[in-house]
């Protein structure tokens, strides 16, 4: 069982179309890991995580999500099979009030809706008082909660978070990462995507630098903040 | 008051303003809805309405020549709603769905295109003619007409008028329970807001893309029976000709707003029947020929000034 993991990227070659913006990706998440992926724009950090649920055309090499292989899976058929996702922009339905937000996120669920529900609500403690409002008069910090729970309402085998702290004001980054460590503390592994990249490290067990569609660094968090290239090219210290 | 002022403007203003603004209301809900879900302008919409009505004289016609006495336009309009449903979920799987990747002008065209179909289906099968819906004098009802009268007025509703209005709160009530209470009606709202992030959510959008043609063929076939019970008449044209105001209020209500669908309906219809009004002096204040300009007038300010709509709507 301990080399069995719960995300296995093998050589993955990916792009939109016939561009290929991955150039072969390796990485694993472990049950119970944070994993982080950091680097510069435009180095395919949120193309991986799109194709793991299927969003680009994966050219060559496999997905595997607790050992099976979910290469052309369509991206609702993904999510059904465990996959938690958070998009970057766009990841409420402003529209809605917070429990139907919640409601659509457990769409591919067919029962425990509403004990589910009332775990989410005591994970962000802040969205039960609201419940009833739309979500789109939420603020930044805590429309990413509402992201968070919503896409939390599967059983999730793996949760990807892509760029969960972009556009926030550092006390709701802070808050964030918190209960990103707290969902993972709950059992579920972590794939995060951050422009952060110090404050992602501080919380994963294992990074990812990705350069030019392909990871050119990996380690564990801490080492890499430790790193001296690591540190010159993303963390801001000389 | 009532004598010099009122009498007129209830009866032959405000009430037939109404169920011009139910009609619109019903016929834009459709149309807001696959604008939002499904991204594009439907310009068939109308011919629905249209079939739906012959639908719905057909079966009336059979059940007379078969039982010696014609169903009430309600109940006919059961297997109109069927059909017209199944014919909305063809329609969208064979001349649609291939475009659903292509760039939105194109779906808009197949829908220009099946405008056309349609039309000129019903043309070879009923007629070019006019056709009579229900013959006759619309009496007005009696309970409200004595119920007013003790009161000192004299509402005079025609009996299909009620029904039309009633008609209409029922479907709404419906509606409002369908979007905010179930599952599927809350799925399509988070389509609406979202086709992406539903998709991502597992959300089958194409299961929503079929319910959204389900509520709207059924409020299009509604619209379609009322407009014929209240025009008491069927012409090929009859959809078409509704598509502008009906187009008008979804604007105006903002796209993606079944609500802001109805009120913009309601605002269109009365906007319509009151713009010929005689406010100052004898005649009216615009000439009765205007008349389908005022919703044009509406939306164009509509677009200029607020083009999300009053309930702010989509924009794209």
């Amino acid at each position: 069982m301990s080399d069995l993991k719960a995300l296995e990227i093998k050589d993955l070659h990916a792009g939109y179309g016939e561009t290929e913006i991955l150039k072969g990706i390796n990485l694993s998440v472990k049950p119970a890991e944070t994993v982080a992926i950091i680097g510069p724009n435009g180095a395919g950090k949120s193309t991986v995580v799109k194709s793991i649920l299927g969003l680009l055309n994966v050219i060559s090499g496999d997905i595997l999500l607790n050992g099976k292989d979910i290469v052309g899976v369509a991206p609702d058929k993904a999510i059904k099979q465990g996959i938690s996702y958070v998009p970057q922009t766009h990841n409420i339905f402003p529209n809605l009030t917070i429990i139907e937000n919640l409601e659509m996120g457990a769409w591919t669920r067919s029962s425990g809706i509403s004990e589910r529900i009332d775990e989410m609500f005591q994970l962000f403690p802040d969205l039960k008082i609201k419940r009833n409002k739309v979500a789109g008069s939420l603020s930044g910090g805590q429309r990413q909660m509402v992201a968070m729970a919503k896409a939390l309402m599967v059983d999730a085998k793996i949760m990807l978070l892509d760029e969960p702290t972009a556009g926030l004001s550092p006390k709701f980054q802070a808050q964030i990462f918190h209960t990103i460590k707290r969902i993972n503390k709950n059992g579920v592994p972590i794939l995060l995507v951050e422009q952060n990249a110090k404050q992602a490290l501080e919380i994963a067990d294992k990074g990812y630098v990705l350069v030019d569609g392909a990871n050119k660094v990996e380690g564990s968090g801490q080492d890499l903040i430790n790193d001296r290239n690591v540190a010159r090219m993303f963390l801001g210290s000389k | 008051m009532w004598e010099t002022f009122g009498f007129e403007f209830v009866n032959f203003y405000l009430i037939p303003g109404l169920v011009l603004g139910c009609i619109y209301a019903l016929g834009a809900i459709g149309i807001t809805l696959t604008f939002s879900i499904l991204r594009f302008a439907n310009f068939a919409h109308g011919e629905v309405m249209m079939i739906g009505a012959y639908l719905t004289w057909t079966a009336m016609i059979l059940s007379d020549s078969l039982f010696g006495s014609s169903l009430h336009p309600l109940l006919a309009a059961i297997p109109a709603v069927v059909i017209a449903i199944a014919l909305f979920i063809l329609v969208d799987r064979y001349f649609y769905k291939p475009f659903r990747a292509a760039s939105t002008i194109r779906v808009v065209m197949a829908s220009f295109g099946m405008m056309l179909v349609i039309r000129s289906f019903v043309q070879a099968v009923w007629g070019p003619n006019q056709l009579t819906f229900v013959p006759g004098i619309a009496k007005p009802n009696e309970l409200v007409k004595n119920l007013t009268l003790s009161m000192d007025m004299m509402i005079l509703v025609p009996n299909k008028h009620f029904w039309i209005i009633a008609g209409t709160l029922i479907i709404m009530l419906a509606l409002s329970w369908l979007l905010t209470k179930t599952k599927i009606g809350k799925g399509m709202r988070a389509v609406s807001d979202s086709p992406e992030l539903a998709k991502v959510s597992g959300i089958d959008v194409e299961v929503i893309v079929k319910a959204t043609w389900c509520v709207g063929g059924f409020c299009a076939v509604a619209a379609g029976v009322f407009l014929a019970m209240d025009l008491q008449m069927l012409e090929t044209t009859m959809g078409f000709r509704m598509l502008l105001p009906m187009f008008a209020a979804a604007i105006l209500g903002g796209i993606g707003r079944p609500f802001g669908a109805v009120v913009g309906g309601l605002v269109i219809g009365l906007a319509e029947e009151l713009s010929v009004y005689p406010w100052f002096g004898n005649g009216s204040l615009i000439s009765p020929g205007y008349k389908t300009g005022v919703a044009f007038t509406i939306m164009v300010i509509m677009l200029v000034v607020r083009p999300s709509g009053l309930f702010k709507g989509r924009l794209f």
